[in-house]
């Protein structure tokens, strides 16, 4: 890296050093302060329009907008002056003469930055007579609302189609009070990223319809995971209520997904929704499958697969951990493994590096062929006659009963219960999904990312590696694991590519791996 | 001169001189008139000799701020990159019509200017950017640029000093915002025409990114003069004891006076002298009540204070306004100035580009306000309003628009304070009737 100039300064009162040409406002994040802003965003060009950011900056004779100045050497930074805050009461005044006030009814309550600022530094009256300007919401197309009396014009919508998607879609419109975002004549945001608008939107203004009035923002539980849409690992959140998931949001990281997340991954929430799901363990009895308990399932499941080849067919989205806690079956049993995985249409995000919606739609198609698994388009090809058959996360999509019939055991793990598992299956073990579990998965640039639990397990369903653990030791195999990151530990301890992980240490944002094939990434 | 009126002799016409004189249009005519000599002796010069005499001249520029035009011309070095030159003739400041008669009666004069500037920065290429509704002042131009071209002026070989110069004349679609420097650029380069946050100023990064200087059209038509004639010369305009405003300046003048139109003075002009002699004084059995001397942005003068008023930078600042665009529009004693401001911001709120919040919002609102007192509709409480509207709008945008609404107000409020209290008092209900239903101020 090369050398920085570093700047030192005072902000609130607090010395910072940072390098030189950064904002007053980034410089002021570093030193814990907030500087209350609208239109400014990390991830956009800066407009510094909407004037909320004003502080004052000795020796300098007018407050300045703290996104678009720069730091300077001995500076000293008032954020919350008097002259600083009269200046925020005043633009947040003017942001609310023609705003309807209608927080009961908008999505956005609960999570607005207008509602939060106003709270804590406007007033608490309106001086306001007139009648207030009126625009009828807009449908933008794709999943995007626009309730224009709402909107603050802080134009972070207009940048990031402009900007980052690079499909100029959306445009001010007329001049003064006036002024509305419009939509280019003919287009809609129909771009996969253009969901992104929705979160950038400081206000109500822009509103997802998928999510529409189905919860109140501070009615959501919400929990870290990664997105499985794709292989491209974009962090995000999972928002839920009731225990119910309403919807996902990115969760920022600058070396995967910056602050976005494309409309694919941001859909996935409805699987995890599902309510069909396998949540006791069953076993076959005669023509037909009967709850268990769990132990009886796990030796019923060994038992089934005993003696026989061993062909595991695993999903793309389970975590490092089941692939390599099957890997390790696999060897038992002188079987091998193989994966499907759902492709599609790449959808770059053209103003941002590396990020795109990936052709192979999964989380951990990495994590499949560094554990030795290969990618298949038929089960048929791969199975024989007689041999037992292990589908783990795999939910057997165009699979006919057909292609099941010549095996000699299937053992089906699953979130759901197809209908062929349960007219050919021996043994069906309940696991968790993505949100109900902690693991973690390796993205296709070779980065570990951990996901967190978010939601609680349907049934007396449990999360795969808990129950690939028990398998594995039912099987004679050796799997002393209390907690997921013990099976982070074992792998990391065998596998070259894992060397020198720590589960604790992967933190939030992840790490890349050592491979060969990765070795760009780790730069 | 103060054409359309024969030319007073207390005037100083040097841009004027030519007014009405339709043979001065022409490329041959403008010659016989002694046009494209100074070019000519411009072309041989260094730039950096052209922008020493400039500097000398004490000429400052003439668009409202008055800042030196050599001090400007000399933020342009020979560093090899691409400079752009730009003449702002998006003449918009409501009051003021002094380049449209300049690009009306001298186009080659501007033209020359042009050209002449261009070599002073080192540029190749030159834009003029006239306001859309100016139809005529742009037939004009067009036509002689097109005539320039043809004799050699300008091209590839301009005046055949091997120099390039390119003039493209260039027609606004009619926003007021794009008089504003950046957003003049934004415009040009076939954005929307919003101003730019500064740093970078437009002599860093200005015109598609590149080093840029923007001058007005006055400003650049001076400037073949002061060449030709040399500094000295011009330093003979303005008050001995005034140093820094020197020249002459045109006055457009319009309103309730006895014969409006644009005066050519020099600097340090008395402006009771000036409205009474020059322009007429108000019409028969009326008495002037307000001036606003500089463009519709800049403080209003009460008589009084109009009347010890003198026409430069540092003399209007001292009467609490200021030079500006120098457009005077003045009104007698039949004007209501509720009725007056309400109108003004009434423009400034159509013609905000929606930029800044204080600015969308509170050119609207203080034009509801206006038009709600101006209506027989004001309460006491509205005074106090506007005022701090008005404070909250200034000083805190990218451009000067919003404190262009703000000021009306608050002079006008300083100083007609007695006539916004005699509408409230008007008001039967004393409480404030909320207006029908508008979609919009515009």
């Amino acid at each position: 890296m090369a050398d920085v100039k570093m700047v030192s300064l005072t902000i609130e009162g607090r010395p910072v050093t940072v390098p030189d040409g950064m904002s007053i406002l980034e410089a002021a994040k570093t030193a814990g302060v907030l500087v209350p802003h609208y239109c400014y965003h990390p991830g956009l060009p800066v407009a510094g329009v909407c004037r909320m950011c004003l502080v004052e900056v000795e020796k300098m004779p007018k407050l300045a907008p703290a996104c678009a100045t720069t730091v300077m050497e001995g500076q000293v930074v008032h954020v919350h002056s008097p002259k600083a805050l009269e200046a925020r009461k005043g633009v947040l005044e003017f942001l609310l003469i023609n705003h309807p006030l209608d927080c009961p009814i908008c999505d956005q309550a609960g999570e607005c930055e207008l509602q939060d600022y106003t709270f804590a530094e406007g007033r608490a009256d309106s001086r306001y007579r007139e009648p207030k300007r009126f625009n009828p919401v807009e449908d933008f197309g794709g999943d995007v609302l626009y309730v224009a009396n709402r909107c603050i014009l802080c134009t972070r919508c207009v940048r990031f189609m402009g900007d980052v998607v690079q499909e100029p879609v959306l445009n001010v419109s007329e001049r003064g009070d006036r002024a509305f975002i419009g939509k280019a004549e003919g287009h809609d945001l129909t771009n996969p990223w253009a969901g992104n608008v929705v979160d950038l939107c400081p206000v109500g203004a822009l509103l997802s319809k998928d999510f529409l009035n189905k919860a109140r923002a501070w009615e959501l539980d919400r929990g870290a995971t990664i997105c499985t849409g794709c292989s491209q690992g974009c962090n995000a959140v999972a928002e839920l209520r009731d225990n119910v998931p309403v919807r996902l949001k990115p969760r920022p990281n600058e070396a995967v997904n910056q602050y976005y997340m494309c409309e694919v991954g941001r859909q996935t929430y409805r699987e995890f929704a599902r309510r069909d799901r396998a949540d006791q363990p069953l076993v076959r009895l005669g023509s037909s499958l009967q709850v268990s308990e769990w132990d009886l399932a796990i030796n019923a499941a060994v038992q089934a697969m005993a003696g026989k080849r061993l062909v595991v067919l695993a999903s793309p989205n389970l975590s490092n951990e089941a692939l390599f806690l099957l890997e390790r079956l696999i060897s038992r049993q002188s079987g091998h493994g193989v994966f499907r995985v759902v492709r599609g249409e790449t959808v770059a995000l053209a103003g941002a590096p590396d990020l795109a919606l990936r052709e192979e739609r999964a989380a951990n198609t990495t994590g499949a062929r560094l554990f030795g698994f290969a990618e298949t388009s038929s089960l048929e090809a791969v199975v024989g006659a007689g041999d037992a058959l292990l589908v783990v996360g795999d939910a057997l999509d165009g699979v006919a009963e057909s292609a099941l019939a010549k095996l000699g055991a299937l053992v089906f793990v699953g979130t759901t219960v197809p209908l062929v598992v349960s007219a050919s299956a021996s043994v069906v073990l309940p696991i968790t999904n993505t949100l109900e579990e902690e693991g973690t998965f390796t993205n296709l640039r070779g980065r570990v990312q951990r996901y967190l639990q978010a939601r609680m397990a349907p049934g007396v369903a449990r999360p795969s590696w808990f129950v690939l653990t028990d398998l594995l030791a039912a099987a004679g195999g050796a799997a002393p694991f209390q907690l997921p990151g013990d099976v982070f530990a074992a792998l990391a301890a065998v596998h070259p590519s894992f060397a020198g992980l720590d589960y604790e240490a992967l933190g939030m944002r992840g790490l890349p791996v050592i491979t060969a094939d990765h070795a760009e990434a780790t730069v | 001169m103060g054409y359309p009126h024969p030319s007073h002799p207390r005037e100083a016409p040097v841009l004027s001189k030519f007014f009405g004189d339709a043979e001065a249009r022409t490329l041959d005519g403008w010659r016989q008139r002694g046009g494209y000599e100074a070019l000519q002796k411009a072309v041989a010069m260094d730039p950096q000799e052209i922008q020493t005499i400039v500097k000398d001249s004490g000429l400052r520029g003439r668009g409202g701020a008055g800042f030196p035009t050599g001090m400007k011309w000399s933020f342009m070095k020979p560093d090899g990159k691409t400079h752009y030159l730009c003449c702002n003739a998006d003449e918009s400041e409501p009051g003021t019509f002094k380049d449209r008669e300049i690009m009306r009666w001298t186009p080659h004069g501007l033209v020359e200017g042009v050209a002449l500037g261009a070599h002073a920065i080192y540029a190749e290429t030159a834009y003029i950017y006239i306001r859309g509704e100016f139809t005529e002042p742009f037939a004009r131009v067009s036509k002689a640029v097109e005539e320039a071209y043809a004799a050699g002026i300008l091209g590839a070989n301009a005046m055949g000093s091997g120099k390039r110069i390119d003039v493209h004349v260039h027609r606004g679609a009619g926003a007021y915002i794009c008089g504003e420097e950046t957003a003049l650029m934004n415009s040009l380069e076939g954005r929307r025409g919003n101003p730019r946050i500064k740093p970078p100023f437009p002599a860093v990064a200005g015109l598609f990114g590149k080093p840029t200087t923007i001058n007005n059209v006055e400003t650049l038509t001076t400037v073949p003069y002061i060449v030709k004639n040399g500094a000295e010369w011009y330093k003979q305009f303005g008050r001995p004891d005034n140093p820094k405003s020197i020249g002459t300046k045109l006055f457009s003048v319009c309103g309730n006076i006895t014969r409006p139109g644009n005066y050519e003075v020099p600097l340090g002009f008395p402006f009771k002298e000036f409205l009474y002699d020059l322009c007429g004084g108000p019409l028969p059995g009326r008495e002037i009540k307000a001036v606003i001397p500089g463009g519709s942005s800049v403080p209003i003068l009460t008589r009084e204070e109009a009347e010890g008023a003198i026409m430069d930078y540092e003399g209007m600042v001292a009467s609490g306004t200021m030079l500006g665009s120098g457009g005077v529009i003045v009104f007698d004693d039949r004007q209501c100035m509720v009725r007056q401001i309400a109108r003004l911001t009434r423009f400034y709120a159509h013609e905000s580009c929606a930029q800044c919040s204080q600015c969308r919002e509170g050119t609207a609102w203080i034009t509801r306000i206006m038009e709600r007192i101006r209506d027989g509709q004001g309460t006491s409480e509205d005074l106090d309003t506007l005022l701090s509207i008005a404070d909250n709008m200034s000083g805190k945008t990218i451009c000067v628009l919003s404190d262009s609404c703000a000021t009306p107000v608050v002079s006008g409020l300083k100083k007609f304070r007695h006539e916004f209290e005699a509408k409230i008092a008007a008001n039967p209900s004393k409480v404030t009737v909320p207006g029908a239903f508008r979609a919009s101020a515009a």
